[in-house]
């Protein structure tokens, strides 16, 4: 299928049965959607190893073998030899439609180049960002790098497209032909495809087109496309995001292994997994006008995405994930950081050794209870750094006159402020092979919690198992399919975390709560520091819960302020973090494995003593 | 169900192979398709361009941009020594006479008026690719590369370091399961494809660089030894242009893990013979595993193509790629459909593998990998 992913096809004839897959860096997820009287759901799934590399390097068999669990699951006839059977020929034979996204093969990297670093350059790297790139480098004029060596960098790194950006409409053009010069100059060579021109588009000032055509025309697969900061105070991504996704699909995937195959089995043009799972977090923010933060942890990457007051932002940090990148984890934590999540004593050289053994040998699963608490301490560590990459991305725009009044006076603020406000937060929404198979939901809402450290009362989620990018480009050609399945199938709410603000000693007072649970009953105990409570309730059940923070302790309206909020259970319930936030672990070690133990055994994370309820 | 498994790493006495020889930018294939190659034998050369050097004439000569051209010297296409004038201005009195010089020899590459600055390029730099085994050219792609066809034997690493080389191979431990120690080490060794057992330590690593061996093939090695060797943690599995004095392949991983048997014999069964190996690595986008290849003189090729596994079955050697039992091989004795709650309470499919020594386990699939060319 090769329309513009900007514009994706009209589908007219029913769409009963759906199968979609996810070509992920590790592996393949199929899901099965079937139309049930009147609503649609997920029936069935299969997996595969994902086959972009030898000895098969053609992603279509790791799509076609994750059909044939399916198949053999369901008992429905979908494949004759190597081809999908499309439309479907009768109640147990073929499929309406299939459909893909893909993160295989590395996903689409991209370098994009500015003028000024933290303007034009931070918004051409949210645009890339935004259609599901992941940024191996911004060139900017200030960037601090001499121009041969600007040179150099973009000659090494062989990306499968450029953005250049730069200038607002009007402006002075000199750095934007400059930065065109020098990427004429590196001569750069895409990454797949020896022979073919690599793609670069041009969405700076409009005054500079013809020199860049000039400059660029014959050198590279040049478009041309509107300004991204056409002025200072306004970023215009969509026009450069369209471009993005129509060239991954024109360019990019046509040399990526057997993609040709795949494009042609696809009924819609294949989308790159993170744009399609963004598609899907803005549409639950919009739908439920929260304030969301959404997290995709794979094999290679780790996408963020964050609505705050309607502001989508999404960034990849691409090489934190738990497989491919699990020894990068290691490398940008350190060994202390990931060991104080796990409630055992292990030595450094052991655990260095599990770790380099994942990375070279990424499809294997923990096999034993310590082997999945040392990879969930790595899966904790990888989503904080990711959160901290995603905070210094998502932010206002830079370099725009404040104006300011006489009550700035005592509160400046500068302009570029992250975005992400913790206790604004609604909701946590996790996806990703390590939340969404953890063996126990409880597992997968205090990875997220231990890493985001969420303040005052935040709702969690996860998705159940690891659907989201398909019911993103799913959404594309039939909304109403996408939101059934999301919502019936998808979306599993794990509970909310009440958690203070600040910190004390173990054992004294952090506040005093009051639950009202949806029966009437009440429970009206105090939570002291270091404590960690669970409580029951159930998903759609509301209970109400008024918290008195103890002195100096703050539930978001200040210190010592009591707050009455709704609160939301799920399949886990209602979490009271007593931990204090920051959250502090204690550095010592029989300490910390007697704090990690006490806590793991108070919300029954793992196999082993009865939890008190 | 048998479509979940991880392709193993290839351990075979006799098999064709292929390696695409590719330049990294347009050049000349200087062969022949039916040619007889050696490994060290250029077969495409090309000309690497010079690195650029931009001098911005405008700030230098403080003019504006677009007069630049009247104070050049030189122009477009001009080859320019080091320190050779390219521009300069004429002022009336001699002393306020600026000269603007070549930083780099080379040549003009461009002259921007918008800019107002000039590129200089250094001299192009001959890049030879050579044929890397002993084989035959089946294919040239103009410009491009070859295809170079080989009968040999192969052996597929799990993880390596450095680029290609080639070596006579030498058995340096008696058995699979000994560990390479300094003392293993002698001057003999020197430019040899050096076989261990389980382990290889820091130690004698330090030793094989100073022997100047050409290659190191173990079982395993730890971590914290190849983070001392290559002065980083490397994060991402994307190996093969490392400059440690030598290259490195472990077959079977991290850690002291004895050589599988069958790997130890093959190579063994070739000591004396010259092997090209390499420890180039990529495990993420279009995976590449180190590997070990024996080019065999008149064999005939014929039958020694393997043919693509479609998926695992009863009997299939497979060796254990998680722990607990990390690094044991045995065969499967049993492929059960359906889902099976495995200690950490995750249900994923398994199978049944049977040792050696009679004893069984439950593995998951993912866990396993089939030994290849068995």
């Amino acid at each position: 299928m090769t329309a513009s992913a900007s514009s994706p096809p009209k589908i007219d004839r029913p769409l009963n049965v759906i199968v979609a897959t996810d070509c992920g860096s590790t592996t393949t997820k199929a899901i099965l959607i079937e139309k049930v009287g009147d609503e649609y759901r997920q029936t069935y799934r299969g997996e595969a190893p994902t086959t972009v590399e030898a000895p098969f390097e053609d992603v279509t068999r790791g799509v076609l073998n994750a059909i044939a669990e399916i198949e053999e699951l369901s008992g429905r006839k979908i494949l004759d030899g190597d081809k999908i059977i499309t439309p479907c020929r009768d109640d147990k034979t073929g499929v309406d439609i299939y459909i893909s996204t893909s993160s295989a093969g590395g996903g689409l990297q991209m370098m994009v180049t500015g003028v000024v670093q933290n303007m034009t350059g931070e918004s051409a790297q949210r645009a890339a960002l935004g259609a599901g790139a992941i940024v191996i480098d911004v060139l900017a004029a200030n960037d601090g790098r001499l121009p041969h060596e600007k040179i150099e960098r973009i000659r090494s790194m062989r990306p499968d497209m450029i953005l250049m950006s730069g200038g607002t409409d009007g402006g002075a053009v000199t750095h934007v032909v400059e930065m065109a010069e020098y990427i004429a100059a590196a001569e750069p060579r895409p990454r797949f495809g020896v022979t073919y021109k690599l793609p670069l588009i041009y969405a700076g000032n409009k005054e500079a087109q013809p020199q860049v055509r000039k400059i660029l025309e014959d050198k590279s697969a040049l478009v041309v496309t509107e300004n991204i900061r056409p002025v200072l105070e306004r970023e215009n991504l969509a026009p450069a995001r369209n471009k993005i996704h129509d060239l991954f699909l024109e360019h990019v995937m046509q040399q990526a292994p057997g993609y040709k195959k795949l494009m042609e089995m696809a009924g819609a043009p294949i989308m790159p997994t993170p744009a399609a799972v963004g598609l899907i977090m803005e549409a639950i923010a919009k739908r439920e006008h929260l304030n969301l933060i959404g997290v995709d942890i794979g094999g290679a990457t780790t996408d963020v995405f964050s609505v705050f007051d309607g502001l989508f932002n999404r960034t990849v940090s691409a090489n934190l994930g738990m497989s491919y990148s699990v020894s990068n984890v290691l490398a940008e934590a350190g060994l202390a950081n990931i060991m104080r999540w796990v409630p055992f004593t292990i030595d450094e050289q052991t655990l260095r050794n599990r770790i380099k053994n994942k990375m070279i040998r990424p499809t294997t699963i923990p096999q034993t209870l310590d082997e999945l608490q040392i990879e969930q301490a790595i899966a904790r560590e990888a989503l904080r750094l990711a959160l901290i990459h995603h905070k210094s991305l998502a932010t206002g725009l830079k370099g725009v006159q404040q104006e300011r009044t006489i009550s700035d006076v005592f509160e400046q603020q500068t302009s570029g402020k992250t975005l992400i406000d913790m206790l604004k937060l609604d909701l946590i929404v996790g996806s990703g092979g390590i939340l969404s198979h953890a063996p126990r939901r409880i597992q997968s809402m205090l990875m997220m919690v231990d890493a985001y450290e969420p303040m005052g009362c935040t709702r969690l989620s996860v998705d159940s198992i690891f659907m989201m990018p398909h019911l993103g480009v799913l959404s594309t050609i039939n909304e109403k399919a996408a939101t059934d399945v999301f919502v019936r199938d998808c979306m599993v709410y794990l509970g909310t975390c009440v958690a203070p603000i600040g910190q004390g000693k173990d054992g004294d007072l952090c506040a005093d709560y009051e639950i009202t649970w949806p029966d009437g009953k009440t429970t009206k105990e105090p939570l002291k520091f270091g404590e960690l409570r669970l409580f029951l309730l159930e998903s759609g059940k509301q209970a109400t819960i008024k918290v008195q923070p103890a002195k100096g302790v703050n539930m978001g309206s200040g210190a010592g302020v009591a707050v009455t909020k709704e609160v939301y259970g799920g399949v886990v319930g209602l979490l009271l973090d007593g931990r204090g936030r920051p959250l502090k672990l204690p550095a010592d070690q029989p300490g910390r494995v007697t704090a990690l133990t006490k806590w793991f055994n108070a919300v029954g994370l793992y196999p082993g003593p009865s939890i008190e309820r | 169900m048998a479509h979940s498994y991880t392709p193993g790493l290839t351990v075979t006495d006799q098999t064709v192979i292929y390696r695409r020889r590719m330049l990294p930018l347009p050049g000349t294939v200087v062969v022949t398709v039916g040619d007889l190659v050696r490994s060290d034998q250029v077969v495409a050369r090309a000309e690497l361009p010079g690195k650029v050097f931009p001098v911005n004439l405008a700030n230098q000569l403080s003019v504006a941009p677009g007069e630049i051209k009247d104070y050049l010297i030189k122009k477009e296409g001009d080859v320019v020594g080091k320190d050779e004038i390219l521009a300069e201005n004429k002022p009336l009195i001699k002393w306020f006479k600026t000269e603007i010089r070549s930083p780099v020899a080379g040549t003009i590459e461009s002259v921007s008026s918008v800019t107002g600055q000039v590129l200089l390029r250094e001299p192009p730099r001959v890049l030879q690719l050579l044929a890397y085994v002993n084989g035959t050219i089946i294919e040239t792609i103009p410009q491009q590369g070859v295809v170079v066809e080989t009968t040999c034997s192969l052996v597929q690493g799990i993880f390596g370091i450095g680029g290609e080389t080639s070596g006579e191979i030498v058995m340096a431990v008696k058995g699979p399961d000994e560990a390479l120690t300094p003392g293993h080490f002698n001057s003999a060794m020197k430019d040899k494809v050096v076989v261990g057992g389980s382990f290889l330590s820091a130690e004698a690593m330090k030793q094989a660089k100073a022997v100047g061996v050409a290659g190191l093939v173990v079982g395993g090695i730890h971590d914290e030894d190849l983070r001392a060797l290559l002065g980083y943690d490397l994060g991402v599995a994307i190996t093969g242009t490392e400059q440690v004095g030598f290259t490195l392949v472990l077959t079977e991983g991290f850690g002291t893990i004895p050589m599988a048997a069958k790997t130890f014999k093959l190579l063994s069964s070739h000591v004396g013979q010259k092997a090209s190996i390499s420890g180039a690595t990529q495990i993420r986008a279009g995976v590449i595993r180190p590997e070990i290849i024996v080019p065999r003189e008149h064999t005939s090729s014929k039958g020694a193509a393997q043919s693509q596994r479609e998926g695992i079955r009863l009997g299939d050697p497979v060796r254990i790629i998680r722990d607990p039992m990390f690094g044991r091989i045995g065969e499967v004795s049993a492929l059960p459909s359906g889902l099976t709650k495995i200690p950490t309470e995750s249900e994923v499919r398994v199978l049944e593998v049977k040792f050696a020594d009679g004893q069984k386990a439950v593995i998951p699939r993912t866990n396993i990998e089939v030994i290849e060319g068995a």
